[in-house]
């Protein structure tokens, strides 16, 4: 018991770290669940924002501000950690990169067989090939 | 109707072995027999209380058999992402707190690239001093990335434009004829995008050159104008866009982007692929002109970035610029 | 924990579940460009505006318009004089309640 309220109150504390984690886990399920790609790709996205949320809360600091260096105050106590923002912004291009990727080679499924749904594809594909 | 067929398709698909009907049928059927001679009261019986059973299991099977293995996976994935999810958190419940100063990733790296920033890159935006002069050789990757991106969907999507010329086609939407086809004379959008879309560009053109002095960059200032691109095309045709933005203009745009991008992270590597010893003139820190080759390299990442972008839609659009 | 970070940390996970439970696949796309907005605000009071700016231009705004013409080349989104597509595929993958 008292170890389940100290897991809960850690939980608490770690709140934006725990919802991206819920996120990851909706992402995954929606991802493992639909049979329609489209929504495969949306539930891919949100696991790629789970994950920025994740890193983006580590780098946090409260009651700092933006790494914008005003008045040539240079002083780093002042400022919240720019490295996990950088990581995040270039992941952010990435995953726009893949989910063009992934939609084009959706719509070329669809221009061959017709249909969206995965089991459908595999069926018609595996007929196709015996 | 439509699911009807596949679910026959599938059920044929899956191999039901030993349940197949034909095979359960037994040598002789109750109904031909004699039920009133004594004699063969024990076969009906047998019979009776046999088949309905082996016969209700296949019928079972092939008719549900399919919405059972469904309806289990479904319980499966729900069950496993569960896991994993208390997984997860349970981690979480473990990591440093979150908003602390003690945490283990504010470490002396996070000092060094904020308090040195404005001496030794020139920027007052941490941020873009890390990406593109300490960690410049990451965002070459990711320019790389994206331009893989773009050729990957070029070569996936991309329609002959002597095929659409000739209309050989079947769908009549890839011939770019998006006038026809468009709601184009809808007053809202067309007055909105009139209004919005020299906004979209201005503000591009500024968050891409107060990249080094404020948030923003390359890839924030691309995506923006390219969203502009793409507004415009949407409202207007995409013949209204080809007339300030064809297909050389994409061409000669990109290729020089790339062309200039390449070049200054040519220079940056050779001279030591850290940003600090490359002999540029830094600039006044907060000013456009400043942070060396930050600027050029934000300039060409931008418009590079907003060719992809509208180069995405086009494609998807109509299969070509 | 503020409020306001507590309500748009519930409003991303209503719209991360919201989208698998909706049936039409363009409500399912329009919810995620709400979700996008709402992970920008957050990048804000993350205090990180580089990728507020960003997410904003490119979640909400270009994926979006990507997921949208791909829905209209695969005539999930219906033509405007009002034919219905022919070849319009099912708005979801569950087939089995319908």
């Amino acid at each position: 018991m008292v170890q389940l309220r100290e897991f809960l109150t850690n939980l608490f504390a770690n709140y934006y770290e725990a919802a991206a984690m819920i996120l990851f886990g909706i992402g995954f399920t929606s991802l493992l669940m639909h049979r329609n790609l489209v929504k495969k790709i949306i539930g891919f996205n949100f696991m790629d924002s789970a994950i920025y949320l994740f890193l983006a809360a580590k780098g946090y600091i409260t009651g700092r501000l933006a790494p914008i260096i005003t008045d040539g105050n240079t002083d780093p106590r002042l400022y919240v950690n720019p490295i996990p923002t950088g990581l995040v912004l270039t992941g952010i291009v990435v995953s726009v990169s893949v989910t063009a990727f992934s939609l084009a080679l959706t719509c070329r499924l669809y221009d061959k067989y017709h249909t969206l749904d995965i089991d459908e594809i595999t069926y018609l594909a595996r007929k196709e090939r015996d | 109707m439509k699911n009807n067929s596949f679910r026959e398709k599938l059920r044929r698909f899956v191999d039901y072995g030993s349940f197949r009907e034909e095979e359960l049928k037994l040598p002789r059927s109750p109904e031909t027999l004699d039920t009133d001679n004594p004699e063969n009261r024990w076969l009906t019986t047998v019979q009776n209380s046999e088949k309905p059973v082996r016969a209700r299991l296949a019928k079972w099977f092939t008719h549900r058999g399919v919405q059972v293995f469904d309806n289990l996976y479904r319980v499966a994935a729900v069950f496993i992402c569960l896991t994993l999810i208390s997984l997860l958190l349970s981690v979480v419940s473990f990591l440093p707190r979150f908003g602390g100063a003690d945490n283990p990733a504010v470490n002396e790296v996070e000092e060094r690239y904020v308090s040195k920033a404005i001496e030794e890159t020139g920027t007052t935006n941490a941020v873009a001093g890390m990406i593109s002069a300490y960690r410049g050789f990451d965002t070459l990757g990711e320019a790389h990335v994206l331009f893989v991106a773009a050729c990957s969907v070029i070569a996936l999507l991309r329609v002959d434009p002597s095929e659409r010329k000739h209309g050989r086609l079947v769908d009549p939407e890839l011939l770019g004829e998006d006038m026809d086809y468009e709601p184009n004379s809808d007053l809202i959008l067309r007055k909105a995008a009139k209004l919005l879309v020299p906004l979209a560009f201005i503000f591009g053109l500024y968050v891409i050159l107060n990249g080094t002095s404020s948030p923003g960059g390359g890839f924030s200032g691309g995506a923006l104008i390219g969203a502009g691109l793409i507004l415009n095309s949407v409202a207007f045709g995409f013949q209204r866009t080809e007339r300030f933005f064809g297909d050389e203009m994409y061409h000669l745009v990109k290729t020089a982007c790339l062309t200039v991008y390449a070049l200054l992270m040519a220079y940056f590597i050779y001279m030591g692929a850290n940003g600090f010893d490359d002999h540029v003139w830094l600039g006044v820190p907060g000013n456009i002109i400043s942070g060396g080759l930050i600027l050029p390299i934000n300039v060409a990442v931008g418009f590079e970035v907003a060719c992809t972008m509208y180069c995405f839609y086009a494609l998807f659009r109509k299969g070509g610029l | 924990m503020t409020l306001f970070d507590g309500i748009l940390l519930a409003f991303l996970l209503i719209c991360a579940v919201s989208v698998s439970v909706t049936r039409n696949l363009l409500a399912s796309v329009i919810i995620f460009m709400g979700f996008s907005l709402i992970m920008s605000v957050i990048w804000l009071t993350l205090e990180a505006p580089d990728l507020a700016i960003t997410e904003a231009a490119v979640g909400a705004g270009v994926t979006g318009l990507l997921f949208f013409a791909t829905l209209k080349k695969i005539h999930a989104i219906k033509a405007e004089n009002g034919k219905p597509d022919s070849g319009a595929p099912e708005e979801d993958g569950n087939r089995d309640e319908k």
